[in-house]
């Protein structure tokens, strides 16, 4: 039996959002890493409620934690699994914190599989649905996010790959045809600049809109003190009761994602809990909750007062409730708002309508998604990082790029590299 | 009975002669011709930047050539001085008879028997190797057998209309034993190289061209010091082809072989023919030639820069409408080779073909190109062929640690779809490749593989023993390593990510198809190249992860 050196995580249920969300650690230092989340572990095989801390003791969700004890697991190693809330801010928040935990590392397609294989977890028939399995997740993801918008992405992903393949067949040529100078010369200093330009071509498309709120809508939260009439605009907005509503505050515990859509928009409302000091132990949970919401949110209703309001780039503020005597008076900045009477709402679902178009990839424009915009910034960092002075070093700088977006476009290799090489310079003897 | 024998005495050939015999094995040499030994048959220099690489990784295991080459040098020059010292690469030229000369004393220092004959036919029991049939009859058993005879398989030359069955100009070509190659089956192809034509020194104007300066300071090949006499330097010059030269060559296009397609063999994008030049980069106003003497006391002159296969007549006009040339005698044209080469793929990293036990393939034969390729290669084979003669472990190269190990890898893995030549931007791992640290890269596995006089074990002791010492930083070496040490050591993360893959050894005898969830077209690509651990197959190009699982899976139910 082999036991790995590392521990590995990996979000191992489905997409999120969902009612929970299972989050797996395996390894020699899953009971360790997981302490450090929950405080403390249950005994093996008993499910116990933790409350999940960040390093820095912000609380990250309350989550149902089981422990198990090498070989008895499914990995055949120390395992823990957290079943969490399953929005998709709240597994974000946990596998980002995961990710920066020393030791850890988050695991590669198929690997727990692996992992149980190896020490005899699992049999070979078993073992063998992996690799269908695997080809399903990665290659086919990777090739279906390329296709999509008419393979307009494997284009410009194709371009900047040539441009690169250029670029690295220069430095290239110049070293490996040192003495063929009057074909091959080439100072690091023009590739350097040249890389910049492609590398503020690839930052412009970052900076773009990402697939992702097409895929999920924009993230709308709805934010404010307890009791502001949060649920009562989301019902009003969704039109359906989808949220509990009750005149006793603090009632909205957990977070609460609608899907809606405003004039061909996709929008996710979510329902945050009252965020106020003091309340139930249960009900601060929900409150920093609540907070990373608004973090992750695209645009943020707020519903308390207006100097509270917190820090966020696309922020409306509503001033709720507006069917009430007592709230007539409407603070200059604020758009009135009535779930009862329905005032306001067309008006704000025409500047919700606005900002999502700002947020969405227009139709005719396509968008990466978070996967090949990761790869894609580490194509940028790296012929960021080209040598304005040795060569050589410029060189690796080239070739680290081009094994980031291989990743995206599927694997070029030396052969391309030289291709390009050879068909734009007369080299040899 | 021979531990050993090798077919062939050049560059291959006679490394791996040599390697076997410093191992300690019986070895015999057989060669068409006792004077072919050590021959340049092509163009009279060694190293550059990657070839140097070889030629110092070749030299900590005791190789000829470093040695051969220091002795003949006539010219040295360190190619991209400017650059870091990653990608500095030595080379020399040298003098095609003493560098002969150097090649055959080393042969003969090595206890090797150089026997001459024809071999005609390979003998075999069952699938393992046992000896070779000469052309008179004669049999020489053997233990191992390393076939290293170049182009020399069914090859045939090319001088514009005209065509003959040959090896080089005037030698025999081994037809006979390349239909028995065939009839094994090791997957041959057709590739094509060139040569330019040679011309006569006393007839070239030196004096209207622009000099290429030997290096003023004296460094050498070998780490070994020079046994002889360094001769003397003498000078290479530097011309271009002209708009007359080129409207000459694109006007007979049609009475060249390689547009004719009387040649189908692939050439190298690299070392193109003239006309090639010509008519892939029309655009460009000259191509440089550099003008290589070939020797102190022969007036040849290599002009390196303008091979061809267009008719006789052809060559003197256009070589005449080149500066400096124009009253320029040519000794012997310039000629295109067609042969055959054999799917390196179907060898494993010990260069032991998997069809025959004992039968080792090195060289040119394989696909590649360039004197320090076969060299390396014969090394190689050399090694490994007198470790299965004599019951030792092989010796394998490793693609992070050299740039053996990086054509190897290549080689047996990629395969090859024209002539392979080393170049730097193969080898990922470039920053730790460097020419000045193969000792530090090769020496302790030099040592391992017990190859070596006791004069190069001490000197690579030594040398091992200094990098320990204070003040080593202050060395060349010890500042290179301190300049590329956040690169190297990034590197050497990624590496540690598929270490355990390289530890996971897969059968010769696993059958890909018979994998469950295994595509027939992954079988088919891992069955050409039959990768021997899990990391090489990860190399095989088109396999996918989900192939490598099921690989994977597959390798542990073998050990179960």
């Amino acid at each position: 039996m082999s036991i790995s050196a590392d521990t590995i995580f990996a979000h191992s249920s489905g997409r999120p959002p969902a009612a929970i969300a299972v989050i797996r650690i395996t390894g020699p230092d899953a009971h360790r890493v997981a302490e450090g989340l929950c405080g403390s572990l249950p005994v093996p095989r008993q499910a116990g409620l933790r409350t999940l801390r960040s390093a820095g003791g912000e609380i990250l969700d309350d989550a149902l934690v089981l422990r198990f004890d090498g070989p008895a697991s499914v990995t055949g190693e120390h395992l823990v699994e957290l079943h969490c809330h399953g929005s998709r801010a709240v597994v974000a928040a946990i596998l980002r914190e995961l990710a920066t935990s020393p030791g850890l590392r988050e695991a590669l397609p198929g690997e727990f599989t692996r992992r149980s294989f190896e020490n005899g977890r699992i049999d070979l028939t078993q073992a063998e649905g992996l690799a269908d399995l695997l080809e399903a997740e990665t290659e086919g993801q990777r090739r279906a996010a390329l296709q999509v918008t008419g393979g307009a992405i494997r284009r410009q992903v194709e371009l900047w790959r040539d441009e690169l393949l250029v670029l690295s067949a220069k430095a290239e040529a110049a070293i490996d045809y040192a003495d063929e100078e009057d074909e091959t010369q080439t100072q690091a200093a023009d590739l350097a600049q040249a890389a910049s330009q492609l590398r503020s071509d690839i930052a412009s498309w970052l900076a773009r809109p990402r697939a992702e709120p097409l895929r999920h809508g924009v993230r709308v939260v709805i934010a404010g003190p307890p009791n502001a009439g949060k649920s009562s605009l989301l019902n009003s907005l969704v039109g359906i009761d989808r949220a509990i509503v009750s005149q006793e505050p603090g009632t909205t515990r957990d977070v609460i994602e609608v899907p809606v859509s405003f004039a061909g928009i996709p929008f996710l409302l979510i329902d945050t809990a009252g965020l106020r000091t003091g309340g139930g132990a249960i009900e601060s949970v929900g409150i920093q909750r609540a907070e990373q919401q608004i973090a992750a949110a695209d645009v943020v209703l707020w519903m308390g007062r207006p100097e509270v309001a917190p820090d966020h780039p696309r922020i409306i503020r509503l001033h709720g409730q507006v069917d009430r005597l007592d709230r007539h008076d409407i603070p200059p900045g604020s758009l009135a708002v009535s779930s009862i009477t329905g005032a306001g709402l067309e008006s704000l679902v025409e500047q919700l309508t606005i900002l999502g178009r700002t947020l969405l990839p227009e139709a005719d424009v396509v968008a990466l998604n978070d996967r090949q915009a990761k790869a894609l910034r580490e194509v940028a960092d790296a012929v960021s990082s080209a040598s304005p002075k040795e060569l050589e070093l410029t060189a690796e700088a080239f070739r680290q790029a081009r094994s980031a977006i291989d990743r995206v476009t599927g694997s070029a290799g030396v052969e391309d590299l030289l291709d390009s090489l050879f068909r734009r310079f007369c080299l040899g003897k | 009975m021979y531990d050993v024998l090798v077919i062939g005495g050049g560059h291959a050939g006679c490394e791996a002669a040599a390697a076997a015999a410093r191992r300690g094995a019986r070895v015999g040499l057989l060669t068409f011709r006792a004077e072919d030994v050590g021959q340049m048959s092509c163009n009279p220099s060694i190293g550059g930047v990657g070839k140097g690489h070889v030629v110092r990784e070749l030299d900590v295991f005791d190789g000829l050539m470093g040695r051969a080459a220091d002795r003949a040098s006539i010219h040295r020059r360190m190619l991209n001085r400017s650059k870091g010292p990653a990608v500095w690469g030595p080379r020399v030229q040298a003098d095609r008879k003493l560098y002969a000369a150097a090649m055959r004393s080393l042969v003969q220092e090595s206890g090797i028997e150089v026997m001459v004959g024809e071999v005609v036919r390979l003998k075999l029991a069952g699938d393992r190797i046992t000896g070779v049939q000469l052309a008179d009859y004669a049999v020489l058993p053997c233990r191992s057998l390393v076939i290293a005879t170049g182009t020399f398989l069914n090859a045939q030359i090319f001088i514009g209309e005209g065509r003959e069955t040959a090896g080089r100009r005037g030698e025999q070509s081994s037809a006979a034993l390349g239909s028995q190659i065939r009839e094994i089956g090791l997957g041959q192809g057709r590739l094509k190289t060139g040569t330019p034509p040679r011309l006569n020194g006393r007839t070239i104007d030196w004096s209207r061209l622009e000099e290429q300066p030997s290096d003023s300071d004296n460094w050498f090949m070998s780490a070994l010091p020079n046994a002889g006499t360094p001769a003397p330097t003498l000078r290479c010059a530097i011309t271009r082809t002209t708009p007359e030269t080129h409207q000459m060559i694109a006007q007979a296009f049609d009475r060249s072989p390689l547009f004719s397609g009387s040649i189908e063999g692939r050439g190298p994008r690299y070392c193109p023919s003239i006309e090639d030049k010509i008519r892939r980069f029309g655009d460009r106003d000259g191509h440089q030639i550099f003008l290589e003497p070939e020797g102190l006391d022969s007036s040849e002159v290599y002009p390196n820069g303008i091979s061809t296969s267009l008719p006789r007549d052809i060559q003197i006009a256009f070589v005449r409408s080149i500066p400096g040339l124009e009253r320029a005698d040519i000794v012997r044209p310039g000629y295109a080779v067609e042969y055959e080469y054999i799917d390196p793929r179907r060898l494993g990293t010990d260069l032991q073909t998997r069809e025959i036990a004992g039968l080792y393939l090195a060289g040119q034969i394989n696909g590649t190109t360039g004197y320090e390729e076969a060299a390396a290669q014969g090394l190689v084979a050399g090694l490994n062929a007198a470790a299965q003669a004599c019951g030792l472990p092989p010796t394998r190269f490793d693609r992070r640690t050299s740039y053996i190990g990086v054509m190897i890898d290549d080689l047996t893995l990629q395969g090859v779809s024209e002539p392979y030549r080393m170049m730097t931007a193969r080898a990922e791992y470039r920053l730790s490749l460097r020419a000045d640290n193969a000792t530090t890269r090769l020496g302790s596995d030099a040592l391992k593989a017990e190859c070596l006089s006791p004069l190069r074990q001490k000197s690579i002791i030594d040398h091992l023993e200094r990098r320990q010492a204070p003040g080593f930083a202050e060395t060349p070496e010890g500042a290179a390593d301190e300049l590329y040490a956040p690169y190297v050591d990034r590197q050497r993360r990624e590496w540690q990510t598929i270490e355990r893959d390289r530890l996971i050894s897969l059968s010769p005898s696993l059958d890909f198809r018979c994998i469950p969830g295994m595509s027939t077209e992954m079988a088919e690509r891992l069955e050409l190249a039959r990768p021997e651990s899990l990391d090489q197959a990860s190399r095989v190009p088109g396999v996918t992860p989900a192939a490598l699982s099921a690989l994977y899976i597959a390798s542990q139910r073998q050990v179960a």
